[in-house]
């Protein structure tokens, strides 16, 4: 019964969200590789394996979608090859915020005009993490103990270096002036488990890299990257929902951040190729296990297509590059 | 006794016929995974996930969910040994300490021998391992939170200078193979500052040299090229195709009941770290060759010389699941898509699991044990049709063996670049063969040449530049100092020998 | 191929070139390597600890001084003792399988592995090991069969094709 409404649901947001559907003639004639600039088991590849899972499971596709990592050089490796596959239309990306910061960082020529944008998936949050074992309850009485301990005494870690993770960690120390220590991780469930060892002294997380060892009693929240609160008001621990955790802003560390998990497409795809993946992915995004996906991350369920996601893109773009080049995380600064 | 009686419980769960029949499904796909280079345990696991989704919704469902795809992660451990012992490639990365007397030994025409050899030390590996899950998890669960960046590098110098030791090769020459091969692991971003290092703004360089593209052409495709320089003929010694010699080496095997146990802790040890299964063996491998009373003879084909990576091995890849399943952290690439697989089942991994989902946890320790038993059947009623592979004439196989490192290659990046990579690393193989520079400690150095630096790095920013973190606590400082012993153990048994000669 | 035992057995190449070679090889290597650590710098700051190139300046520099040792270790053997590192007939059977390896390998990138490996095994079948050529057709036939049943079908891992499979409607 449940399953037959969802299905009834995704037909009518198929049908809403994408007018272009009557006009889509197109379909993949092969399998569609989904390449994942980035390695096995982190956030995008989830989501990416999961837009696979529910493809199949479902049937909304005759071919299937088959993800490949290439993870190299910060992800270098995957959007460089879509770039060079001009007019492939069975090639989709996913893309994590080193859309941006890998060519900033890296100097390796390419840029997201270099390729179609397709659809905004989500956007996921951040979270500023420390261990329970702690006394500190606000972000306030954090960042004073950071303060007071003296510069690089304390430490941040997080996933690589001059990506997400780092800019935050540099946004704090801008508009705060306490100065931390950051240590560059590989994967985003390494640096959970650094915290809760005690070998570092906080990160910032997405939610669904850390929400174990909250549940476990071993983290605690102390606030949200983001401009509102995230919208899951059920509980997670025994007293807590992820509604329940403050915005960093309303607690008077004034940063949000939020990271793209959007597709593109190789350049110089025709319109019903771009067509094709936006009524696919409309259709994804109305199951019942895409949804449970979003409430297990607690993701920010905005999803922008078209001329609004090549522009919210392009104004993000230039976020990141006032603030790497504030962090000096530009190559040849 | 809880555990003794979850289990029970657990293997109400796990020995329904479609969970029996999933089983052997898992391990046959998974031995064909472990054979063919090209294919790694994560591709397996990651194409059938979609498949499990629905199965995963059914009540118990889960389980035989998990079944399966671990199921294929216990086949691809069995079957990583088998092309490393018969050409000399290592199917998959783990198999690589195998192929040091496996090889050897299939060319003296005991393949069958080793094969036998190689998979009962997985299954014992294993199947220890599973015992250690099974009654120690809590206890050992909290062991992986005392690692941090320090005593991973304390780890990786550990297996380093395990294995590292009297080498028959001139010293010189050793060094130069090693170095080089940690100057190859150093290729591509670097992981502490994010800058790209060796590349010279080429784009192929980007991701760095890959470990598995080196290895198949440094022995696979030079292996090939030192054999014909004897000629095209085949001389494939006959090897036996019944039974018997699974018997014979069930025989001999206790004998090296020393090995086993030893290899064991190292791969459990390593495994919850989780250090990964490649080092394990390479570890395990040092340690026997040192404390073997033959293992000035390692390397030329000795029974013991298989029976230390396949043990530690097994028991390393096995043990991982344990942090992964209580930490969420996946110890290896295909632990890593099981998690994925967890989270959209609906199932947490965390520290919370063991409590929320016995059902499921004891089952899948309940598919451990019966995983690797029906992996056990699999793989030993098969050694002769393995050993039969030799017989094929050389201009037969020679070709396909290359076509399938090509494709080997290709996989690991879907990069055209590799395969070009894999010639070049054949040609010097067959160099350094020749002349008598060692392969080990260059695979080894280009293994754990990237991890061990990021780990230094990590941990002397931890420490502003103090190297004394590294003997900061009982934990990095007891590994450190072990390292150095063994390090340093020719020089010091040598002093050792000397006072004992001359007693009072 | 009608040589006499004689001239096939001759040294291609000694030993000693070979060695000089080789050494010659690692310092090149290391050298590259040195050049781009200095870009990076090579320091030991004094609370980040070592920059990027501080261990790849000292490999280079290891492999730069062990390959001078080897070279003058080899160039130390007298030409009397000169072994030969490979005979010529030797290195014909080498070079007939490497150089149509290399080609194989080149060949991938225009036709894809299953067209390339097809030609590579019967070729190789054909005139290396005077097999029929009922049989050089038929084994590559169903090794490539095999492979593209395992890997495209089974586990959906996409192996480079070219021209031949998108005529096919493969690709």
């Amino acid at each position: 019964m449940k399953t037959s409404i969802a299905l009834a649901v995704s037909a009518a947001f198929a049908a809403v969200l994408s007018p272009a559907v009557q006009a889509q003639t197109w379909e993949p004639t092969k399998n569609v590789e989904f390449i994942i600039p980035a390695g096995t088991g982190g956030g995008a590849d989830q989501m990416a394996r999961a837009v696979q899972g529910i493809v199949a499971k479902h049937g909304l596709m005759k071919q299937s979608i088959l993800p490949i990592n290439k993870a190299g050089g910060a992800g270098a490796e995957g959007f460089l090859d879509v770039k060079n596959a001009a007019g492939d239309p069975h090639k989709i990306i996913i893309t994590l915020s080193n859309l941006f910061t890998t060519p900033l960082a890296t100097g390796v020529p390419f840029n997201w005009r270099d390729l179609t944008p397709v659809q905004m998936l989500a956007l996921d949050n951040f979270v500023l993490w420390v261990n329970s074992k702690t006394t500190y309850k606000t972000p306030k009485e954090y960042l004073d103990a950071v303060k007071k301990a003296g510069p690089g005494k304390l430490r941040m870690g997080g996933t690589g270096a001059k990506q997400e993770d780092q800019i935050i960690t540099a946004a704090i120390e801008q508009r705060t002036g306490v100065k931390f220590t950051y240590i560059p991780f590989k994967g985003g469930g390494a640096v959970a488990t650094q915290l809760v060892g005690g070998h570092v002294d906080s990160t910032v997380n997405n939610p669904i890299e850390a929400v174990a060892q909250w549940r476990a009693g071993s983290l605690r929240p102390l606030c949200v990257f983001d401009t509102q609160r995230m919208p899951y008001k059920e509980k997670v621990t025994k007293d807590m929902s992820w509604y329940d955790i403050p915005t960093c802003k309303s607690t008077g560390l004034d940063i949000d951040y939020l990271m793209l998990r959007g597709v593109f497409m190789a350049p110089g795809v025709k319109p019903e190729h771009v067509n094709y993946y936006t009524g696919l992915f409309a259709k994804v995004m109305a199951t019942p296990e895409w949804r449970k996906l979003m409430e297990d991350g607690a993701f920010n369920t905005t999803a922008l297509k078209g001329k609004e996601y090549a522009d919210w893109v392009a104004r993000e773009e230039a976020r990141h590059v006032s603030l790497m080049k504030a962090a000096g995380f530009i190559a040849g600064q | 006794m809880d555990e003794i009686q979850s289990l029970w419980h657990g293997f109400g769960v796990a020995l329904s016929p479609t969970n029996i029949a999933l089983m052997f499904t898992g391990v046959i796909l998974g031995v064909i995974i472990g054979v063919l280079p090209g294919l790694g345990g994560a591709n397996g696991v990651a194409i059938l996930l979609p498949l499990t989704f629905g199965m995963a919704q059914t009540p118990g469902g889960a389980t035989s969910a998990i079944i399966l795809l671990s199921c294929i992660y216990w086949g691809a451990l069995f079957g990583g040994a088998i092309t490393s012992i018969l050409f000399n490639i290592p199917g998959e990365p783990w198999s690589v300490a195998t192929t040091f007397d496996g090889y050897p030994m299939a060319q003296q025409g005991q393949a069958g021998r080793a094969l036998t050899a190689a998979f009962t030390s997985s299954f014992v590996g294993a199947f220890l391992a599973v015992v250690m899950i099974t009654f120690l998890s809590p206890v050992v669960a909290g062991f992986a939170l005392a690692f941090g960046p320090p005593e991973y590098f304390a780890v990786y110098l550990l297996t380093f200078c395990a294995f590292i030791g009297t080498s028959k090769e001139p010293p010189f020459k050793t060094l130069a193979a090693m170095m080089l091969g940690f100057a190859l692991a150093a290729v591509g971003t670097d992981t502490v500052t994010g800058t790209l290092r060796l590349t010279f703004g080429s784009t192929h360089l980007l991701t760095g040299f890959d470990f598995l593209v080196a290895v198949i052409g440094l022995f696979g495709i030079g292996e090939i090229l030192l054999t014909l320089e004897e000629g095209l003929e085949f001389r494939g010694t006959k090897a036996k195709l019944n039974m018997r010699v699974v018997l014979e080496t069930w025989r001999e095997l206790p004998r090296y009941w020393l090995t086993s146990v030893r290899s064991t802790l190292v791969g459990c040890f390593m495994g919850i770290v989780p250090g990964g299964a490649t080092p394990a063996s390479f570890m395990s491998y040092g340690v026997a060759r040192r404390f073997s009373p033959d293992g000035a003879k390692f390397g030329t084909g000795k029974i013991e010389g298989v029976v230390a990576p396949e043990t530690a091995a097994h028991a390393a890849g096995t043990s991982a699941l344990l942090p992964m399943l209580t930490l969420g952290v996946p110890g290896s690439p295909t632990a890593a898509v099981l998690l994925g697989g967890l989270m959209i089942w609906g199932l947490q991994p965390g520290p919370l699991l063991f409590v929320e989902q016995k059902d499921f946890v004891w089952g899948l320790i309940a598919s451990m044990y019966l995983g690797n038993i029906a992996g056990l059947i699999v793989v030993l009623t098969c050694v002769p049709l393995f050993a039969a592979i030799l017989r094929v004439p050389f201009s037969i196989i020679a070709p396909i063996i290359i076509v399938i490192c090509a494709i080997g290659s290709f996989t690991v990046k879907n990069a055209m670049f590799d395969i070009w990579m894999m010639v070049v690393f054949g040609i010097l193989g067959y160099l350094f063969k020749k002349l008598q520079y060692p392969l080990a400690p260059l695979v080894l150095a280009i293994v754990l040449g990237d991890n061990a630096e990021s780990a230094f790095r990590q941990a002397m920013l931890m420490s502003q530049g103090d190297l004394s973190i590294l003997f900061a606590n009982t934990l990095v400082g007891t590994m450190t100092t072990l390292a150095l012993v063994l390090l340093f153990w020719p020089m010091i048994s040598a002093l050792l020998a000397k006072l004992r000669g001359k007693p009072g | 191929m009608s040589e006499s035992p004689e001239e096939s057995g001759r040294a291609a190449f000694g030993q000693k070139s070979a060695e000089l070679a080789v050494a010659a090889f690692f310092f090149a290597i290391g050298a590259i390597v040195i050049v781009d650590s200095l870009r990076l710098g090579t320091g030991w700051q004094e609370v980040h600890g070592p920059q990027p190139g501080y261990f790849p300046f000292y490999l280079g520099l290891i492999i730069c001084v062990a390959s001078l040792v080897n070279a003058t270790r080899a160039l130390l053997v007298k030409r009397a003792d000169d072994k030969a590192f490979v005979e010529v007939g030797q290195l014909k059977l080498v070079l007939t399988v490497l150089v149509p390896t290399a080609i194989y390998a080149a060949l991938v990138t225009w036709t894809g592995i299953y067209a390339a490996s097809f030609l590579y095994i019967a070729l190789f079948m054909r005139l290396l090991g005077k097999y029929p050529l009922w049989k050089a057709v038929a084994v590559p036939a169903g090794v490539i069969v095999v492979f593209f049943v395992v890997f495209e079908q089974w586990f959906k891992v996409p192996l480079p094709k070219g021209p031949l499979e998108n005529l096919l409607g493969l690709g």
